[in-house]
């Protein structure tokens, strides 16, 4: 081989493990999950596959709730992320000063404790005698029988929490890139606070928040924890449904053609929203090669 | 009082801040306090009282203990193979121009934007359609798969910020590859590939959604908890929790302090030169949802 051939060979021997793993277990199985959401017949009598497109139509027509559900419980999620998350950043980047990474700690520990357990700390948190129901209550700003579990208010609080990190991190990298004497110039060309923020700090920003915003969306969007443990059944989501279709009931072509609809309804949620929000706003730093 | 509320308004995002990150701390507060209760019944909802019973014994649930085992195993061992193939990927996307990098690029990015719902649906399919039994292997199969995109994106990070000179610098100095990789690289990548590891590894201690479709009769302490949540909880899974969130707190400070140490060295060594670029010691981690 001649040493030419062989540089050239290089990176084909470094991406070939990794990304043959990906394609056989990432890619494959989508293969697999498109055939299995095309077979017709029952657990009983096995399997076929028949071009059942009627699997798609039926199981959107059954569980057209939950997907309505899953799309505005997540993006109101996402929004109030947003809110909680954009002022946080700000003031880690441009007040955090010697705090900074300690405060970054903060905002990922909640990743350092099992998504499942810190769902079941907001049931304690919001059951029907804790403080803040109560508190609620003396306020009148829940009736006196009012509650917070199972309603849809405890299943977007707890989807805002959980993915509150995947916000917060992006815009803080944005925000943190931004040169300071940008800011500086705009006041010495004497714009208002107000007007170097909205003209110059926030612009800026937006690739983090375009970024932040997605990353936020897509798993919200395919969450069924939150749902599980602080929703009633008036509250499922799309993903509870393709859980227990898969794993209770085991229907499976019906719970596959449910999933595919879902990755397809959220790649095109993403695809417009990156065509509106501008491609460069989430790609602009990606290619670094020298 | 103008003086008070100039104050307040120069303070008012901090506070605000303060607020969010109050919000983001009561449940694992919630979590360390109720590890010290007593329940009267089979539920750990509310205060009861005071013990310290469940963290003195807070390996007595032979279920629970053998769950984290199993956690503890399949996160060492995704990790190394996660860890080892992502960042032969990094390498190979920031070192090299060749032909397909941006299907390449592609193929690492999508997992990330997939649901983990629909990855794990994914999976099962495929398991069931060839009639593959679940079990540890098919979750160390899906825990290396969802964890590689992430190890490539931080090797990556801290790739790119990496001065090639000091490599050309060994060789002129009479170093072989070997021994520049040895001596140069790999001491410098090393702070990016531990932040990888140590992300890939609280990804998969952590995994419940892509796990609940592929483990069969294998419970990792995510499953057993979503278990145990159908009947009532040990408080067990409360004080275990706390000490695994200490545990990840630890690793991460230092790694953080690691990092800091070694930038504060790279900008004392070319002092004219500017500052050695921070990369940070976990990435603004996309879809790390855990769960």
């Amino acid at each position: 081989m001649s040493p030419g051939l062989r540089r050239r060979l290089v990176p084909y021997f470094l991406l070939g493990p990794g990304l043959i793993w990906l394609l056989l277990f990432f890619v494959v199985p989508l293969y697999f999950m498109g055939r299995l959401s095309l077979e017709s017949g029952t657990l009983e009598t096995g399997f076929q596959f028949t071009w059942e497109w009627s699997n798609y139509t039926d199981s959107l027509s059954r569980f057209d709730n939950q997907f309505v559900r899953s799309f505005i419980y997540a993006g109101v999620a996402t929004l109030i992320a947003l809110l909680i998350a954009y002022p946080l950043a700000y003031a880690i980047a441009f007040r955090g000063g010697r705090w900074k990474n300690a405060l970054l700690l903060i905002v990922v520990a909640p990743f350092f404790t099992t998504y499942l357990i810190r769902t079941i700390a907001w049931t304690t948190i919001l059951s029907d005698d804790s403080f803040i129901v109560d508190a609620l209550q003396t306020v009148a700003l829940l009736g006196d029988d009012g509650r917070l579990l199972a309603t849809p208010t405890a299943v977007i609080a707890g989807i805002t929490y959980n993915f509150l990190p995947f916000m917060v991190l992006p815009i803080y990298a944005s925000l943190e890139r931004i040169d300071q004497s940008l800011i500086e110039a705009a006041k010495d060309l004497y714009s208002s606070s107000r007007q170097a923020f909205t003209r110059v700090t926030l612009p800026l920003s937006a690739p983090g928040i375009v970024a932040g915003t997605l990353l936020t969306f897509i798993p919200a969007a395919g969450d069924f924890v939150n749902a599980f443990y602080l929703g009633s059944i008036n509250q499922q989501m799309v993903g509870n449904r393709i859980q227990s279709l898969y794993l209770n009931e085991r229907d499976f072509p019906t719970a596959a053609a449910l999933s595919f609809t879902l990755m397809a309804a959220i790649l095109l949620i993403v695809f417009l929203y990156i065509r509106f929000a501008g491609s460069e706003a989430l790609m602009g730093d990606e290619e670094e090669v020298e | 009082m103008s003086r008070v509320w100039a104050w307040l308004r120069h303070q008012a995002i901090v506070i605000y801040a303060g607020v969010a990150v109050a919000y983001l701390l009561i449940p694992i507060g919630v979590i360390a306090v109720f590890s010290f209760n007593d329940p009267a019944g089979k539920f750990n909802y509310s205060w009861e009282g005071f013990t310290l019973d469940y963290w003195t014994g807070a390996f007595d649930v032979p279920e629970l203990n053998d769950a984290l085992l199993n956690s503890l195993q399949l996160a060492a061992l995704s990790t190394l193979i996660a860890t080892a193939l992502g960042t032969l990927i990094a390498i190979a996307l920031v070192r090299h121009h060749f032909f397909g990098r941006t299907p390449a690029n592609f193929l690492i990015v999508i997992p990330m934007a997939t649901p983990e719902v629909v990855i794990g649906a994914a999976l099962l399919s495929m398991f069931l359609i060839y009639g593959i039994p679940l079990g540890f292997t098919t979750l160390l199969i899906a825990h290396v798969m969802f964890s590689i995109s992430f190890v490539v994106v931080v090797v990556r990070s801290r790739l790119i910020g990496f001065d090639r000179s000091l490599e050309e610098a060994a060789r002129d100095l009479g170093a072989n590859p070997f021994q520049t990789f040895r001596l140069v690289t790999l001491p410098l990548l090393l702070p990016g590939v531990i932040g990888a590891a140590l992300l890939a590894f609280a990804l998969s201690i952590d995994d419940f959604v892509i796990s609940v479709f592929n483990s069969g009769d294998t419970i990792t302490f995510p499953l057993f908890i979503f278990g145990a949540s159908q009947r009532a909880i040990p408080v067990q899974v409360y004080s275990v929790a706390t000490i695994l969130f200490l545990a990840v707190l630890a690793a991460m400070a230092f790694v953080i302090w690691q990092q800091r140490r070694a930038e504060r060295m790279a900008a004392m060594a070319d002092e004219a030169d500017e500052p050695y670029a921070a990369t940070p010691a976990f990435p603004p981690a996309p879809g790390a949802a855990g769960g």
